[in-house]
């Protein structure tokens, strides 16, 4: 299973891509977790501007067979949404880690991503989930 | 808890699937994925483990009469060689369970009845239990595999060296198949034309195997339970459970269709007389979502902000690419009326719609 090390972890299953000179953050979900949830057919995200603090609930993912809800792993502040995935959430399954992103953060607080695990550490929690 | 496994479970194993408990059986619930799977069934052919469902046989010279108590639709309609739709009530008229019921002549039946229902259907059929009706529960002598599809019937042609088209829909024929009898049924939960296939255990992985084989050219696939919710939800068809109870009735269900009022007493007959003349009461109906989004079961039915139900079976059509569902509502809005399904706390607007959602190959 791919976790790639530039990205760090939640235990939620998403994942943060953390661009350190705008300050901003990609976040979308783990390839372990589009497997689980199986063929992704709708998603809700949030608007551009919306406001969120670590933990909040930021949106749902659906497959065929349930919905789950996303949590933003950081506060910040949305500065752009994946229309691409809006339009087909099948993406996600596809690419998880790149086409398949769901929102860009303007990061407010750093050091919060120090309490997200890096990728060796959530590989050895997925293999605890095993 | 202990699950039951069916004789193919290792079968399913080889070829990949991720299980789910259902109904206390540890049953597959996908193998590839629940989209492909359900587009293979609608485009080609698909193999079904459904060795869960529970099969009683009704003997004896008061069979006919038994059956005719216990079940509502009429039981003088069907033959030997035919199956008919139906369900068991209690007396208040709700659903002990639906069922499909095989007439193999007058003094032999069998009923085909839901996996999570065997033990209440078994008691509830003892307690009607009358001189010369022998009940067997035979459940452990089958297994049961559905092949569903617009090539399904090539493929049990060749399976049982016959041509299946002398099986007309909602018929059966008892074949031989490796020295042992089956039942070929030209029935199932999907609205493809296709067949149930009730399989002594000891031949089971054989028919499998040989199923597989045969449906190659044809781009057979293993289907998991995730696409026969889909399959069935895109018919309309009602699942136990989810769109019926025993605090339901079948008219309650949408399936006035298989109700005879005038076939003579049965069991729950009066109950469902009075709620027939009152006519007020709240049922299963189709709802299309015109807006993206999913319905799941339990999201609250709105109609002009007044709460009339809820949905009881709801998900994504994989043909349709739009939500679909089934919903327990109160209202006398005709079909096209528009209502509100409230999908955690946003309202979508949704379209009262006749079922089935969509057209399958099934030759009726």
């Amino acid at each position: 299973m791919e976790i790639p090390d530039n990205l760090r972890y939640t235990k939620e299953h998403e994942w943060v891509e953390f661009d350190p000179k705008n300050k901003t953050a990609k976040i979308g979900i783990t390839e372990y977790a589009q497997d689980k949830l199986g063929d992704i057919v709708h998603i809700d995200l949030p608007e551009e501007g919306d406001t969120f603090n670590a933990h909040d609930t930021f949106g749902s993912v659906e497959s065929v067979k349930a919905v789950s809800d996303i949590y933003t792993p950081i506060s910040g502040k949305v500065l752009e949404v994946n229309e691409t995935v809006l339009d087909g959430p099948e993406m996600i399954n596809e690419d998880p880690y790149s086409e398949g992103w769901m929102v860009m953060l303007s990061v407010k607080d750093t050091s919060e991503l120090e309490s997200l695990m890096d990728a060796s550490a959530y590989e050895a929690y997925l293999e605890e989930l095993e | 808890m202990n699950l039951k496994q069916t004789p193919l479970y290792e079968e399913h194993q080889k070829l990949g699937a991720t299980f789910v408990n259902f109904a206390g059986w540890e049953m597959p619930i996908q193998y590839k994925g629940i989209v492909e799977e359900h587009l293979k069934v609608r485009s080609a052919v698909g193999l079904f483990d459904v060795s869960h469902m529970g099969e009683i046989e009704i003997h004896g010279a008061g069979a006919s009469d038994f059956c005719q108590k216990v079940t509502c639709n009429d039981i003088t309609k069907l033959k030997p060689g035919k199956v008919q739709y139906t369900a068991i009530l209690n007396e208040d008229g709700g659903m002990i369970d639906d069922c499909t019921v095989y007439m193999f002549h007058p003094e032999h039946f069998m009923f085909v009845i839901n996996a999570s229902r065997k033990e209440n259907v078994l008691n509830w059929l003892y307690m009607q239990q009358v001189d010369q009706v022998e009940i067997r529960d035979r459940s452990q002598d089958y297994a049961l595999i559905a092949v569903q599809g617009p090539e399904s019937s090539n493929i049990v042609s060749d399976l049982i060296a016959r041509d299946v088209q002398t099986i007309t829909y909602y018929e059966f024929q008892v074949c031989n198949v490796f020295d042992q009898a089956i039942i070929v049924s030209r029935t199932g939960y999907t609205g493809e034309d296709g067949f149930e296939i009730y399989i002594p255990i000891s031949i089971v992985k054989n028919v499998w195997k040989a199923l597989l084989e045969l449906g190659q050219s044809k781009g057979i696939a293993p289907i998991g339970l995730g696409a026969r919710d889909t399959l069935r939800l895109e018919m309309g068809y009602r699942l136990y459970g989810n769109d019926m109870s025993e605090k339901t009735t079948p008219l309650e269900a949408g399936l006035s269709w298989i109700v005879d009022l005038h076939k003579g007493s049965f069991t729950g007959h009066h109950a469902l007389k009075d709620q027939l003349e009152k006519s007020d009461f709240a049922k299963v109906r189709g709802l299309v979502f015109l807006e993206k989004g999913i319905p799941r079961p339990g999201y609250e039915v709105f109609e002009n902000d007044e709460k009339i139900g809820f949905v009881t079976s709801g998900t994504y059509s994989p043909t349709l690419k739009k939500g679909i569902a089934l919903a327990h509502i109160k209202t006398k809005s005709k079909i096209g009326s528009i209502v509100q399904v409230d999908v955690r706390g946003k309202k979508y607007n949704a379209k009262i719609t006749k079922t089935p959602f969509v057209e399958g190959s099934v030759k009726k």
